[in-house]
């Protein structure tokens, strides 16, 4: 935490926001003791580390800011394998963020991040990404085939062409979300449940362990909904993890195992059935936060007026 | 800033570089058209062996900015290269300076490209300075950068001119581009960089395809968007330093977004275009280059753009995949599916409405038929438009005509109960589903249909027969209109 504010000029603001961030870690542990997860934030800790190659992904402390505005504060967890687990939170809880953070897309302030066991540059190949659908241009000159072979690109090389078979794997993928005869189809040309199953196909033509998806079922069709959470289920099945960013609170008890609920730092992290109530959903959505969430605005703009 | 905001400004600044390039060219045209015939013939003849040369580097020129400039464009980085080619200007005339001042002519061309590199590179970095150190968007910071650079490099060119050694003509050449200027090393300069542009386009291809489509993925999969982008940039500023002389660094832009833009109406694929790029690219190149030579007066950069011009408005008319004319000609095929649809369901229709009821199997009925006055009243079509529809649909074999009589053959009726059966279904759903009125539901129901897939129309049915059942054609959920 300190790192983050070191350069600083305001010691002032720094020991305030410093205390600020000691209480909500505070907050946070507590949280998930109430809610008597038996995967605890912070438990990384006092886990035993032989066994930290079976944990898909462990975070630890984990803080990022975007031009010294926190986005997310003193995030942890620890996923169990072949779980399914939900990411909810308000808009600008730092749901992205954190994905992209366990990434290394985005600059940590702090924290540690591990999957299976090691950093996440020595696992690339056994973490799939399903990025947000508006984040590309859809008007790109590529089709549906050319997208899925780009899951491919890590394993095929620098300075490698797409070969038949990488081709044949990534029509492959596109059967298994079902828009296969779709494969040479102009990619603007796809509705909006074919493009998210294209980025879906993308990620399971790696055939990853760990998958991160970040609003997969943003406003897609009652089919494509459908065949997401079949994709899940079967990715379950066998022994893969997910973290799916998600927004549609009806749908989470149906559809995930474990629940994540940020609000800028964790608010509840466990087993469906046991954090996911309303009690932890107002915490997470109510206005707890906003006095956390003016002090680091007030932050900024001083920064910025410097 | 919105995404908004951001394209529509890049667009205008695409409109204002390209506006500039054509007042350019336009201007010099004029010098051009007085090209004596005998020299005309030894360019198409290409007996001189200057001609040859300047004629390949150019094409060479413009098949490699063709290329490195569908990748700046589909990265969204093509007025980087404007600013970069702009800030250029600068280190020219110091390089023409310090070579003064070391007791040569200063017209030394690797010491003027050098110096032309190393501004045009610091101009990059003051845009990417700016940008990150401070709030101001890029194209802001673009357009601060290629003016003050460029101002300043004319200011330094002035003061060039005033000094007694120098013998700064030629530099003039830099700025609107003069092959007549190009000596044979310029040429084999301009073609070697070219081949190592190509080379390293080629080999990093699905890199770049991946970095410009999705950088954040890009990024999780481990690769280093920020060593590719700085790749990609390398490659513009190669190209724009050996193209200074070719086609000067004001008109420098055109060549890396003309052929790339024009590309793209014809493809829908990102190595087709960047071939198509290419080749076009070559195109003005050479042809441009080739009227230069002739008029030795018309600088050949603006007449590059001329031909890159052509190029473009042609492509954009004709291109097949996005081209305008193209686009057109599938919207009439749209509506002329339309109308088809129109007359054949009406046919059915009335058909339907005047069939004796106890008539239970099509045996006993007659085809449906109707007269021309009848389906004029059916919608609301001008007789010229509907004598068309009926002619073409008569010629599919779907219906036979008689003076003012249209009656369907048995292979037309087949067609319209197809297509009357597709209709109230939609129109079922859309009551049933989306809470339309059945008044209102037809053209609703109209609107929608026409673009409906195979696979959208069996989900219907099979939507609709949970709730009632629907064999052969579904009846009208509202009456008909007779």
């Amino acid at each position: 935490m300190a790192s983050l504010f070191s350069t600083s000029a305001d010691s002032v603001v720094t020991d305030s926001l410093e205390s600020l961030a000691d209480e909500s870690h505070w907050n946070g542990d507590t949280a998930v003791e109430a809610a008597s997860a038996p995967i605890r934030a912070g438990a990384a800790r006092a886990a035993p580390l032989e066994n930290d190659a079976d944990v898909p992904l462990d975070v630890h402390d984990l803080t990022v800011a975007y031009h010294r505005k926190p986005v997310i504060w003193d995030v942890g967890f620890r996923t169990p394998p072949g779980a399914l687990v939900g990411v909810v939170g308000p808009n600008g809880a730092g749901k992205s963020t954190l994905l992209k953070a366990v990434m290394d897309l985005v600059p940590r302030a702090s924290g540690r991040v591990r999957v299976f066991g090691k950093p996440y540059r020595r696992q690339r190949r056994r973490v799939g990404y399903v990025p947000q659908r508006e984040s590309v241009d859809w008007d790109f000159p590529v089709d549906a085939l050319d997208v899925v072979a780009m899951g491919l690109y890590g394993d095929i090389g620098w300075m490698r062409p797409v070969r038949r078979r990488h081709l044949a794997l990534a029509q492959e993928a596109l059967d298994r979300v079902g828009i296969g005869e779709l494969a040479r189809r102009q990619i603007s040309q796809l509705s909006g449940g074919q493009q998210q199953r294209t980025f879906l196909a993308r990620a399971l033509v790696q055939d990853a362990d760990l998958y991160l998806m970040d609003e997969p079922f943003a406003a897609v069709d009652a089919a494509t909904e459908r065949a997401i959470v079949e994709l899940l289920h079967e990715m379950r099945a066998n022994g893969k993890t997910a973290l799916v960013v998600h927004h549609d609170l009806q749908t989470v008890a149906d559809y995930f195992d474990y629940v994540l609920l940020l609000n800028m730092r964790v608010v509840a992290f466990g087993p469906t059935a046991e954090v996911f109530t309303s009690e932890n959903l107002h915490r997470t959505y109510g206005g707890r936060l906003t006095l956390l969430d003016e002090a680091t605005e007030a932050m900024r703009r001083r920064e910025q007026a410097l | 800033m919105t995404l908004a905001d951001a394209s529509c400004s890049t667009v205008l600044a695409y409109a204002a570089g390209f506006a500039e390039s054509l007042v350019c060219a336009a201007g010099s045209a004029f010098l051009a058209y007085a090209a004596p015939i005998d020299a005309l013939w030894r360019l198409a003849t290409l007996q001189d062996y200057n001609t040859r040369v300047v004629l390949l580097g150019a094409t060479l020129l413009g098949v490699a900015a063709g290329a490195v400039g569908s990748l700046t464009l589909l990265r969204r980085r093509s007025l980087m290269g404007d600013a970069l080619s702009h800030a250029t200007l600068p280190g020219i005339a110091l390089a023409f300076m310090v070579g003064i001042s070391l007791g040569g002519s200063g017209k030394s061309l690797p010491l003027l490209l050098l110096g032309a590199s190393v501004t045009g590179l610091l101009g990059v970095a003051a845009i990417l300075a700016i940008h990150n150190l401070t709030r101001i968007k890029e194209d802001a910071a673009l357009g601060i950068v290629l003016s003050v650079f460029f101002g300043l490099g004319i200011v330094l060119l002035t003061m060039v001119q005033q000094m007694e050694s120098g013998h700064a003509a030629g530099l003039k050449s830099f700025i609107y581009g003069k092959t007549a200027a190009m000596l044979v090393g310029d040429a084999w300069l301009i073609g070697a960089a070219a081949a190592a542009t190509l080379l390293g386009l080629a080999a990093l291809f699905k890199e770049f395809k991946l970095l410009c489509f999705d950088e954040a993925y890009a990024g999780a999969r481990g690769m280093p968007t920020l060593a590719l982008d700085v790749i990609l940039m390398a490659l513009v500023v190669v190209i724009t330093i050996v193209g200074l002389q070719a086609v000067g660094l004001i008109l420098m832009i055109a060549l890396l977004v003309i052929p790339a833009a024009a590309a793209r109406f014809w493809t829908e694929r990102m190595t087709r275009m960047t071939v198509i790029a290419a080749a076009l690219g070559g195109l003005a190149g050479a042809v441009g280059s080739a009227i230069s030579a002739v008029a030795p007066d018309a600088p050949s950069g603006p007449m590059i753009v001329l031909v890159a011009t052509v190029c473009f408005v042609v492509s954009m008319v004709f291109g097949t995949a996005r081209g305008v004319a193209w686009r057109a000609l599938r919207r009439r095929r749209l509506s002329r599916r339309i109308d088809r649809r129109h007359l054949l369901r009406g046919l059915y229709e009335l058909g339907e409405a005047s069939a004796p009821r106890r008539a239970t199997s099509q045996a006993e009925r007659p085809w449906p038929a109707a007269t021309r006055r009848r389906l004029l009243r059916l919608r609301s079509w001008a007789p010229r438009r509907l004598g068309a529809v009926i002619r073409r649909v008569a010629r599919e074999g779907l219906c036979t005509t008689d003076e003012d009589r249209v009656t369907l053959t048995e292979r037309g009726y087949k067609a319209a109960a197809r297509l009357v059966h597709e209709h109230r279904l939609w129109e079922l759903y859309l009551i049933t589903h989306a809470d339309i009125a059945p008044g209102a539901v037809d053209r609703d129901a109209d609107a929608i249909e026409h673009v409906l897939e195979r696979e959208m129309i069996e989900e219907l049915e099979r939507l609709l027969r949970q709730r009632q059942a629907v064999e052969g054609i579904a009846a009208s959920p509202h009456p008909v209109a007779t």
